[in-house]
């Protein structure tokens, strides 16, 4: 398999990285949809940002991705946590924070988890075998081609998303288990749109689109070149700029707790969801924490307005009641209200 | 151009495609996986078999080559249990897929441009990653999967072409179309050998050259930033088929020959003054194409300009036909969009909805895994229970004990939902006798269904028709993004041909109901036609042809509604909807929102 082609080697698509970068610093923001053309390095970004997220500690061979201080009950059949000894502390293990695919060809008992067939036909116990979702625990399911997901796993996965647990109840097995995880999307809304309620789940959403000047198109294809020629000499040569995001990411998550979003900031993320007509107050918990989170990346201590308005789009792009009437594109229509509310400068508060 | 020279014009471009052709097969053998593929244009029948035998020939023997069968099951694709081995053994066994099993080989897509949404994504994934994972049937593997792919693309005509989800990462295209069999006789033969993987890294490519072929994609009207990485790849390769270390001009237009002239969307205009009889006008580009157009700043204007007229060189006769045909054809995006249509044939069979207990031999597919699974509990116990009763009687029964005891009881058959996709079909009057602003309201009711009922996985289409003719602006689909496009740009004014309009109608709803789906049909006319079905204008011959295809459509028992646009409710409408058998609404005052709202209490 190959080595996945580095994060910060992908030319241009800043809104991608941001909202990537975003969600893995504070996971409750609630996924990412990458909506767009083809052949824009989608899959590539997904895949590279799992070698920058700092490893993350858990029950050494737990299927479920236990943290140390919630090792599994009985009831799930987990043997790493069964046979643990008095303390789950000392069997705590560094592990690589999962990046799970979701194939489109997946079958809903692979990715809720099932009766494991093998017991059953040998011991002829009945032990669960846990899928995908328990193995996304504590990181990111990624779904190519999200909008040509069947219908039942898009049904599945609302429902685990929504309540950040999986519940099973087939087979004569009944198991629940902790599913949360950053629900990463992408694909191409040509080939279909996506269902309103799973759109709706996605915290942000960013649009791509092929570079049409030839200056980054040149540096795309150069840099894909360099790789594909070896691999592995052009990873080592980008493994600095690596390491600086992956210190950029721990450094933010550290902050995070720290920051604070000032009951202003808060108003006007308010107001900007009233302005555009948003459902619900998803919106604005969304934006909130987006927010948040890229005032942690950016070194500050406090959201101001230039936070907001860089996560306005991502934010609320999904999120707009539709006027099919209005030719406009949706994040035109957030960068008019983002205007008609901070004005041109934007600095209104930080004076 | 006398005939003979035109015959001669012709002869010459189809030895230089068979050149090519065979160039690409040795390009494809040098390393089939790294350049992904190629996409083989043309029919089944001796020069594509002859073309076949000469890339099979160069291949390893000892490479594994498998067909996918244009039905393949989305299991036997990406492998997963291997349902008999483990009941035999009692233990899991995985199974291979057919990507799996083609690792380090080359896998063959007969008709690739039939080939479904999740044949295609399953294949492209590979092809990125190299790996195919399976998680199925309780079966979790990554198996490698490192292929090149010879795609056939038999679409003639009006057929959509090889989709771009599996085309895109493609490197090269051959068209074998019109080639006389002959032309494969006196062609080149190949020169082919295997090289280590290493050698295309050692051959050096200059900045320039890689800007050239960006450049030249873009004045090709190509978006993909796939297609110049492709080419960049290919001139490597040619380099190395030539024993060069650093890539020449010759490279390159191999590569542009291979890679980009056969993607082309449009072809450059030619400024050059000596412009023969090659085309001068680009056939019209959409406005992103346009706007690409003008950031094209080459930093080596000589070298695009050798390449170019290199590759008008090679442009076969007749592109401009095909790029006309073909932006024609995005233009109504072509009746049978891959995905769309495979998605509702997925759901013509209804979505799996679980199993249930039952006897498969009322009707119903078993379903083998989820009636092992019900069985499996119940081994142990079972087990017990023979062994007591063989006990008890003394039997003189030898049969072999089953490994695994089903009972009648075990037996899970698959169910399926069945969800009827209704599609709603708008004949719209645009011509002068309608107004025109019916015709933006007409629009704005076709968004607003179209928003309301994609939550429900229905489909819109649109008929516009004025002047002479009807045409398909929108066909069935649920895609808002598709819609706005078409729907921007729908002129008005003009006879009204009601006949035409009528029979263009009848024609999409009956393919609708072919697909499984529910078509109705919504009319948006004052009915006052006078073009006749030959396109003339007259309206007692315009009125009886109208009628005549509305009572044709009565026949086709499709459900229809005719909204009367016209100020006041005339008996043209009337008469031509009671024709039909439709339901007659005269709606002189029908803005957007009260016309979808009427649409949809009429269609229940």
């Amino acid at each position: 398999m190959p080595k996945a082609f580095p994060f910060s080697a992908i030319v241009g698509q800043d809104n991608m990285k941001l909202s990537l970068l975003i969600a893995a610093i504070d996971p409750t923001v609630g996924g990412v949809l990458v909506f767009g053309d083809r052949g824009t390095g989608k899959s590539t970004a997904v895949r590279a940002l799992a070698s920058l997220l700092p490893p993350m500690l858990a029950i050494g061979g737990c299927a479920f991705n236990s943290e140390p201080e919630s090792p599994c009950p009985p009831s799930r059949g987990c043997k790493a946590c069964g046979t643990l000894a008095e303390a789950p502390s000392e069997a705590a293990q560094r592990m690589a924070v999962p990046v799970v695919d979701l194939p489109l060809g997946a079958t809903e008992d692979r990715v809720v988890g099932a009766l494991n067939l093998e017991h059953v036909l040998t011991s002829g116990a009945k032990v669960f075998d846990p899928g995908l979702l328990a193995r996304a625990h504590r990181g990111f399911l990624y779904i190519d081609e999200v909008n040509l997901l069947e219908d039942h796993l898009v049904d599945v996965l609302l429902d685990v998303a929504a309540s950040g647990e999986n519940i099973v109840e087939r087979d004569g097995i009944s198991v629940r288990h902790p599913a949360r995880f950053v629900l990463v999307g992408s694909g191409n809304p040509e080939e279909g749109e996506l269902r309103p309620q799973l759109l709706d789940r996605f915290g942000l959403s960013v649009e791509v689109r092929t570079p049409d000047d030839i200056k980054t198109r040149v540096e795309v294809i150069r840099r894909r070149d360099a790789y594909d020629r070896d691999p592995d000499a052009f990873i080592a040569a980008w493994s600095g700029k690596e390491a600086e995001i992956r210190d950029q990411i721990s450094a933010a998550r550290n902050r995070l707790a720290e920051v604070v979003v000032p009951d202003h900031a808060l108003e006007r993320a308010t107001s900007l969801c009233l302005e555009i007509g948003t459902d619900g107050l998803r919106g604005e918990l969304t934006m909130m924490r987006a927010a948040r989170a890229l005032a942690a990346l950016e070194g500050d201590f406090e959201v101001g307005d230039s936070q907001l308005r860089k996560v306005a789009p991502m934010v609320l792009g999904h999120r707009l009641r539709r006027n099919p009437l209005d030719e406009a594109t949706a994040s035109v229509r957030v960068e008019r209200a983002v205007h008609e509310l901070f004005g041109t400068s934007g600095e209104r508060h930080m004076a | 151009m006398t005939a003979a020279a035109l015959d001669r014009h012709h002869l010459e471009s189809a030895i230089a495609r068979w050149d090519d052709a065979v160039l690409a097969a040795s390009l494809f053998a040098l390393a089939p996986s790294r350049c992904g593929g190629i996409i083989v244009r043309g029919q089944s029948g001796p020069v594509r078999d002859r073309w076949f035998a000469l890339l099979s020939g160069s291949i390893d023997d000892a490479m594994p080559r498998r067909r996918v069968p244009i039905d393949v099951s989305e299991g036997r694709l990406i492998g997963g249990l291997d349902l008999a081995a483990t009941l035999v053994n009692g233990r899991t066994i995985a199974e291979h897929g057919l990507l799996a099993e083609t690792n380090g080989g080359i896998l063959i897509l007969p008709s690739a441009e039939r080939a479904g949404a999740t044949t295609l994504s399953a294949i492209a994934g590979a092809l990125d990653d190299a790996v195919v994972r399976v998680e199925r049937d309780g079966v979790t593997a990554t198996n490698a999967a490192e292929f090149g792919v010879i795609a056939f693309d038999e679409s003639r005509g009006d057929d959509a072409p090889v989709a771009s989800l599996l085309g895109d990462r493609l490197a090269m295209v051959v068209d074998l179309d019109a080639i006389p069999f002959s032309v494969t006789d006196s062609g080149t033969n190949p020169t082919f050998h295997r090289i280590a993987r290493g050698a295309f890294g050692t051959v050096t490519i200059q900045d320039a050259e890689i800007e050239a072929l960006c450049a030249l994609s873009i004045a090709f009207g190509i978006a993909s930033l796939r297609a110049p990485i492709h080419a960049v790849y290919i001139a490597r390769a040619f380099a190395v088929l030539n024993d060069r270390t650093a890539v020449d001009r010759e490279d390159l237009e191999a590569a542009v020959r291979l890679v980009l002239v056969p993607r082309a969307t449009q072809v450059p205009a030619d400024d050059s003054a000596d412009a023969q009889q090659e085309p001068s006008t680009p056939p019209p580009a959409d406005g992103a194409q346009a706007s690409s157009d003008d950031n094209v700043q080459p930093e080596e204007p000589e070298l695009q300009e050798l390449l170019l007229a290199a590759a008008r060189a090679a442009l076969p006769p007749g592109l401009l036909e095909n790029l006309q045909r073909s932006a024609a054809l995005r233009k109504a995006k072509a009746k049978s969009g891959h995905s769309g249509a495979v998605k509702s044939a997925r759901h013509r069979r209804g979505r799996r909805d679980g199993s249930r207990r039952g006897d498969p031999r009322s009707g119903g597919t078993l379903d083998l895994l989820e009636t092992v699974r019900a069985a499996a509990p119940w081994q142990a116990v079972r087990k017990r229970d023979r062994q007591n009763r063989q006990s008890w009687v003394a039997s003189t029964d030898t049969a072999p004990v089953p490994r695994l005891e089903v009972r009648r009881d075990d037996f899970r058959i698959r169910r399926f939902k069945h969800q009827s996709e209704t599609a709603t079909i708008f004949v719209v009057d645009a011509s002068g006798s309608s107004a025109l602003h019916r015709l933006a309201e007409a629009k704005g009711a076709v968004e607003l269904l179209l928003a309301d009922c994609y939550a429900r996985r229905d489909q819109v289409a649109l008929i516009a028709f004025r002047g002479k003719r009807a045409d398909l602006l929108l066909p069935p689909t649920r895609s808002l993004v598709r819609a706005k496009r078409s729907l921007a740009g729908l002129p008005g004014g003009g006879g009204t041909p009601l006949a035409i309009a009528t029979d263009e109608a009848r024609a999409l709803g009956r393919s609708v109901l072919l697909k499984g789906q529910t078509p109705t049909l919504v009319f948006l006319t004052d009915g006052r036609a006078n073009i006749n079905r030959e396109g003339l204008a007259g309206r007692p011959a315009a009125i009886s042809d109208a009628l005549a295809a509305a009572r044709a459509l009565k026949a086709e028992g499709i459900p229809s509604i005719v909204i009367d646009t016209s100020t006041h409710a005339g008996l043209e409408s009337r008469t031509f909807a009671g024709a039909m058998g439709a339901t007659y609404l005269p709606l002189p005052h029908a803005d957007a929102v009260s016309l979808s709202s009427a649409v949809r209490h009429a269609s229940g």
